[in-house]
């Protein structure tokens, strides 16, 4: 089953009188329980693709369509509405709000998709047990070594049962340790729970975890090999 | 909503002392504002109830000639059998003293000083010199019989280096258009702690002042007291006759009524000033927020927060500093306005003419002016914390997780 379908998709950013291409004629899809790394030199335009599948950006010509639905026709209230149910994000800084605990920030998306306090509670405690925090629930992230914050993010993005999980460099501030430790827990997630992975990365040590490598350069996708 | 609600609080605290400056400011301005309020309204209130007690009453009733700038004893300008038509006044529910009253021109000598007096005829019997008994300093009341008896303010005794007991000269400007000139003995000292009239009126018992001055069984003016002074209007229109002229208070010290409404402008205008700077601060605050946390704000819509949500966040966190500032600065200002309520503020004589004001003037706060006041600087708070909460709400989420405004 799909869970991204892009056609044709073109990015360009417009800087003053000077226009970008970020994404050239993009044309890909992403299956379910993919786990995907999107690779290429700095400026081939990796975060501009997660953005768009992520819905944060528009493209400028083109077609998305995300979970059987058409991105592209969205107002900025229903991409929100979209990436609420349908989207997790990891970024590559650690991106928890600094005035939650650890639990609380798991349990910030479960808010906004109106879950009730016990579907959360339990929720939120499993997610946590899977990425071995249970025993940090109530730090805050400036109590947290940054592989710890990364662990509760890769938590908060499962949270709400997401089809596709983007990753933006999600291991660039990490040591070896804490980065191959989250590798090895969303590889495990992806195998346990069939979600969607989908990681933007330079790294050879983490490209060796994906199943299928796509490769951008200036915009284009230039390859696209899947492991057995 | 409880998790905005939480996050807001909390992230307040991130910058604890930018949070407690900014709802100080808010709590000064509107101290201030609270104080200055309630300072207006003691002065003006001071000013209505020493003139209105002192000098003009509720309503004076006087013949239709009568001026009272000139205050002229000829017949033609007084009232005939003023003892009578004061019993019919008072038989109206609505007042509560009705009493006739002299008003003369004389000069007080005492060796080589001399000093220009109003000299005031009363019923040492009526309810209406309760000002001039409560404010005995020494010495004591008139009596009706007392036909040498005089009684002074404490500064004229003062600038006399004159006591109880001791003798004056008093000139008067009679009704037939000479001058008299007799001794009197001083009886008692009053205060009013109102400086300017007090140095200068004397008063003696009416018959006296009749007999002295020349003008008989007539009086300047019956002086009226209500027991609720909203009631003049009506009270005046019952009285209403051709061969009188009924004034009402608000009539008569115009110039206080103008203060009043000037002083309600002055503190509208005075208050949008200050808490308009104030606002500048409150915005100033959360715009930096909105700036430092720029990325937070692309973190929170990546994960599926709107717009309107973000909004509220803004909102909130506005709300907690003007909810924090407004209660100290009520607190602050009620704790002045209370304490210069009892104490007062010492001016003096301050040598305005057309309105008297007390030597102190004492804070009153109204529960009306606190709440208007409240209410325009949680009004002022919300409507400029709206803009940050708008740029907040606004970013698109690529930019703001980038890190640009």
């Amino acid at each position: 089953m799909e869970v991204a379908k892009l056609t044709d998709v073109t990015r360009i950013y417009k800087i003053g009188e000077v226009e970008t291409r970020a994404l050239n004629g993009i044309s890909m899809t992403i299956e379910e329980a993919e786990f995907t790394a999107l690779v290429g030199p700095s400026g081939s335009g990796k975060t501009t693709l997660l953005q768009l599948i992520g819905c944060l950006d528009k493209p400028t010509a083109g077609k998305i369509i995300i979970n059987n639905e058409d991105a592209t026709k969205l107002n900025r209230n229903q991409r929100a509405d979209l990436r609420k149910g349908t989207i997790g994000f990891v970024f590559q800084f650690f991106a928890l709000i600094p005035t939650l605990t650890a639990y609380e920030n798991v349990e910030l998306p479960l808010l906004l998709n109106g879950k009730n306090p016990t579907e959360r509670k339990g929720r939120v405690m499993d997610l946590l047990e899977s990425v071995d925090m249970l025993s940090h629930t109530h730090h805050r992230p400036d109590q947290l070594s940054g592989g710890q914050q990364q662990r509760v993010a890769v938590a908060r993005a499962l949270s709400t049962n997401p089809k596709i999980i983007l990753a933006d460099e999600p291991t660039a501030n990490l040591d070896t340790k804490n980065g191959e430790q989250i590798m090895n827990i969303m590889q495990k997630l992806n195998q346990d729970t069939h979600t969607t992975f989908v990681f933007a990365t330079h790294d050879p040590r983490v490209i060796k975890y994906a199943k299928r490598v796509i490769t951008l350069e200036d915009g284009v996708i230039v390859g696209d090999s899947t492991s057995k | 909503m409880s998790k905005i609600i939480i996050m807001a609080f909390r992230n307040l605290g991130r910058n604890r002392r930018r949070s407690i400056l900014s709802a100080l400011a808010l709590s000064v301005s509107l101290a201030l504002l609270i104080f200055m309020s309630a300072f207006n309204r003691g002065q003006i209130r001071s000013s209505m109830e020493t003139t209105l007690n002192l000098d003009s009453g509720h309503i004076q009733v006087r013949a239709t000639d009568y001026d009272p700038d000139k205050l002229s004893v000829a017949w033609e300008y007084l009232l005939e059998n003023p003892e009578q038509a004061a019993a019919q006044i008072e038989a109206l529910d609505q007042v509560k003293v009705a009493t006739p009253r002299l008003i003369a021109s004389g000069i007080v000598s005492v060796q080589d000083q001399h000093s220009g007096v109003k000299i005031m005829g009363v019923d040492p019997a009526s309810i209406a010199n309760a000002p001039f008994i409560d404010g005995l300093v020494e010495g004591e009341f008139l009596t009706a019989d007392d036909r040498e008896g005089i009684l002074i303010g404490y500064p004229l005794a003062e600038n006399l280096k004159i006591g109880i007991g001791d003798q004056i000269n008093l000139l008067v400007n009679t009704s037939a258009g000479s001058v008299d000139e007799q001794s009197f003995t001083i009886r008692g000292i009053f205060s009013t702690n109102s400086t300017a009239y007090d140095k200068a009126i004397v008063l003696m018992p009416i018959a006296k002042a009749q007999a002295f001055s020349g003008a008989d069984k007539h009086a300047s003016f019956i002086f009226v007291l209500l027991h609720d002074r909203d009631d003049a209007k009506a009270v005046a229109a019952a009285l209403k006759n051709p061969n009188l002229q009924v004034e009402t208070w608000a009539e008569m010290n115009d110039i206080l009524v103008v203060m009043d409404e000037f002083s309600n402008a002055f503190i509208l205008i005075l208050g949008s000033i200050v808490l308009g700077i104030t606002a500048t601060v409150i915005v100033n605050t959360l715009i930096m927020s909105v700036f430092e946390r720029t990325r937070e704000i692309g973190v929170l819509t990546s994960i599926g927060m709107k717009g309107s949500q973000i909004m509220s966040l803004f909102l909130v966190e506005a709300s907690f500093l003007a909810a924090g500032g407004i209660a100290f600065g009520l607190l602050v200002g009620w704790a002045l306005s209370a304490y210069y309520g009892m104490v007062g503020i010492y001016f003096g004589d301050l040598g305005v003419t057309g309105i008297l004001l007390g030597d102190r003037i004492y804070a009153y706060l109204t529960l009306e002016d606190t709440i208007k006041l409240t209410i325009t600087a949680l009004v002022i708070t919300l409507l400029a914390s709206i803009y940050p909460a708008l740029l907040a709400s606004r970013m698109e989420p690529v930019e703001a997780l980038h890190g640009k405004n």
